[in-house]
């Protein structure tokens, strides 16, 4: 062993990075290669046929925009409930606690259900929104509803950490100064917890463009409209084909990534005044 | 500005923090809170900033006589440091300095290089020129706390309010920040208040120091005052080593025992380790029998350990280290203390 090789408390990167590289593989790296290795097996026109048709086209905007509008909300409203869990101290504050992660435990398809018979026309909800116009369940707005629920543990539970690291004297600080309170949360609070705040919009929008169980219940899956793309895929694979619903996979994929590495970037420069 | 607060009263649930505390800071005074932990000194300072308030009903915190107890602590005009910074980290040193002013409302905020100005200057003052652009987490305990002081600087506090700025820096750094602090006020002459639990700081720096305990104020006066005069057993005791002893009666056959305030109401003589003088044992002399345990010479002074012979009490006495030489006495030797008499002291404060 050389000298100059660095000494700390716990060694072993060498076999840890080394397990960690094994593992990944093959959990994550074997599995996706393998729907990769089976567009290879498409000529470059039937690959474009299968992923850029107009109903697949549709799905991925349906998909995409869905997981996006509802994780943005989730980033807003999880601020607040994880705020409210973390700040003040209220009866059945560990009740609500609970509740949280039911999203997290609910079999999906069963929250499909309920949120279903919500908002169908003679649901609880869905009764007095119909008269109005507002059509939630077999409409674009379900799927957004269905990806809101599933989505909104991510948020708050990486706020959470976060939220009670944060001294209350920062605010009293801002305070002593002048600011007013929005002036506190927006120049002070928020911008100390972006980087939880970005890492939560990205778990739940991860979570929410995989999701199919639940919105398939809930969104009439209206092929154009409310069709999202990992339905397209089943639907492909019911009808044997294969290749096509890998070709529709792989392009999933790769937005997802492409969107998953911009946010950890953002993220990064987000958190660019720790250790510099 | 002066600072006065009147009978203020806070209790959190069942527990009083303050009780009808009462406190009055001249104008261009820098003021120490000192107390053990517990005794209240930082609930008055975070009600005088107005980050808390006191019990519906109680008192009125008054700034230059003007009623301030229902203004928000951003109206009031204080300055107030943290003990542990509170510096925005997502911001450069400059940000954190400027803050302040960047909150201000558009009519009365000053123009981009007028902050950029007020910053540098203030950065300079603190001596940290050239660190603007640096984050809090580049920066030493000592030059945080810095940083803290010029960020409550900036919005031109009419009174400076820190709480316990020192307590998390190391001894050196302590030491030499309070003394900074101190020039530092004389400078700038701001009406100042800080919380501490050290007395050394609070003696050190202080024009007037406040002694609490237990939710009340025990005793105000200049830090000769309060170490040499202490209002009773507790002040004693806090400041600084106390002999409690018990014998009165042989005590007052050698030496002033009502000097300087050391018989307390208790029955008690309070006298501290350099107004005790060693003498050897000679047939004749007066003075209380005792025997010497244990020498700690490191230091200016030499610290004796002794035992009284009759009640086996232990005593605590300084000297001087050529009275301790010309002494020549050595573990588990018989010796003889008398009480110093404190005369001269005394007729100094008349003037």
């Amino acid at each position: 062993m050389s000298s100059r090789s660095q000494r700390s408390v716990l060694p072993g990167f060498g076999l840890t990075l080394g397990f960690t590289i094994f593992y990944l593989g093959l959990i994550v790296l074997v599995p996706l290669s393998a729907a990769f290795l089976r567009t290879f097996g498409m000529t470059w026109s039937e690959f474009v046929a299968a992923v850029a048709s107009p109903r697949v086209l549709a799905s991925y905007r349906v998909s995409f925009g869905a997981s996006f509008a509802a994780a943005s909300v989730n980033m807003g409203f999880g601020f607040l409930v994880a705020w409210v869990l973390v700040r003040y101290p209220f009866p059945g504050k560990r009740i609500v606690d609970a509740l949280v992660d039911l999203p997290f435990a609910l079999p999906t398809a069963v929250a499909g259900i309920a949120l279903t018979a919500v908002y169908a026309k003679n649901g609880w909800v869905g009764q007095y929104l119909e008269p109005h116009g507002i059509k939630v369940a077999f409409s674009e707005i379900g799927v957004f509803v269905a990806l809101t629920f599933i989505g909104l543990p991510f948020v708050v539970r990486t706020l959470q950490p976060v939220l009670e690291e944060l001294e209350p004297e920062l605010e009293e600080a801002a305070a002593t100064l002048g600011a007013g309170r929005w002036q506190t949360i927006s120049r002070v609070i928020v911008p100390q917890l972006f980087p939880a705040l970005l890492t939560g919009f990205a778990l739940a929008f991860a979570r929410a463009l995989g999701e199919y169980g639940s919105v398939v219940f809930i969104s009439g899956n209206m092929p154009m409209r409310t069709e999202i793309a990992p339905l397209l895929i089943i639907t492909k694979l019911e009808q044997y084909d294969y290749r096509g619903a890998t070709a529709i996979a792989v392009v999933m994929l790769v937005a997802s990534f492409v969107l998953l590495l911009l946010i950890n970037l953002l993220q990064k420069w987000s958190r660019r005044y720790h250790r510099v | 500005m002066s600072v006065t607060a009147t009978s203020i009263t806070k209790s959190f649930g069942r527990y009083t923090a303050l009780d009808d505390v009462s406190l009055d800071v001249g104008k261009g005074k820098l003021v120490a809170l000192l107390g053990p932990s517990g005794s209240g000194k930082t609930t008055l300072l975070r009600i005088i900033a107005g980050l808390e308030h006191a019990d519906a009903g109680s008192g009125a915190i008054r700034f230059h006589g003007q009623d301030v107890t229902t203004q928000p602590a951003g109206e009031r005009g204080v300055g107030f440091v943290f003990q542990h910074y509170a510096l925005f980290r997502h911001m450069t040193v400059f940000e954190n300095v400027a803050f302040g002013l960047r909150v201000r409302s558009r009519h009365q905020r000053p123009s981009s290089r007028e902050i950029a100005e007020r910053v540098e200057s203030l950065l300079g003052l603190v001596q940290l020129d050239g660190l603007g652009r640096r984050f809090p987490s580049q920066l030493s305990g000592g030059q945080r706390q810095r940083v803290a002081l010029a960020r409550a600087l900036a919005v031109e506090p009419k009174v400076l309010l820190l709480d316990e700025p020192f307590g998390a820096l190391d001894a050196k750094v302590r030491k030499d920040l309070r003394r900074w602090l101190r020039r530092f006020h004389d400078e700038v002459q701001l009406t100042t208040l800080f919380v501490t639990h050290d007395q050394e700081e609070a003696l050190e720096i202080a024009d007037e120091v406040v002694i609490m305990n237990q939710a009340r104020v025990e005793q105000v006066g200049t830090p000769q005052e309060v170490y040499d005069r202490p209002a009773n057993p507790f002040v004693y005791q806090f400041l600084g080593n106390v002999n409690v002893l018990r014998d009165v009666t042989a005590w007052s056959e050698t030496g002033p025992v009502l000097d300087n305030g050391r018989l307390a109401g208790d029955g008690l003589l309070y006298v501290r380790p350099h107004e005790i003088e060693v003498h050897l044992h000679q047939p004749g002399t007066a003075g209380v029998p005792a025997v010497l345990k244990h020498v700690h010479g490191a230091g200016s002074q030499v610290q004796l350990s002794l035992e009284l012979l009759s009640t086996r009490e232990p005593v605590e006495v300084e000297l001087s280290r050529a009275e301790f030489l010309a002494l020549s006495v050595r573990g588990n030797d018989p010796v003889l203390l008398r009480l110093r008499p404190t005369h001269a002291l005394e007729q100094d404060y008349a003037i």
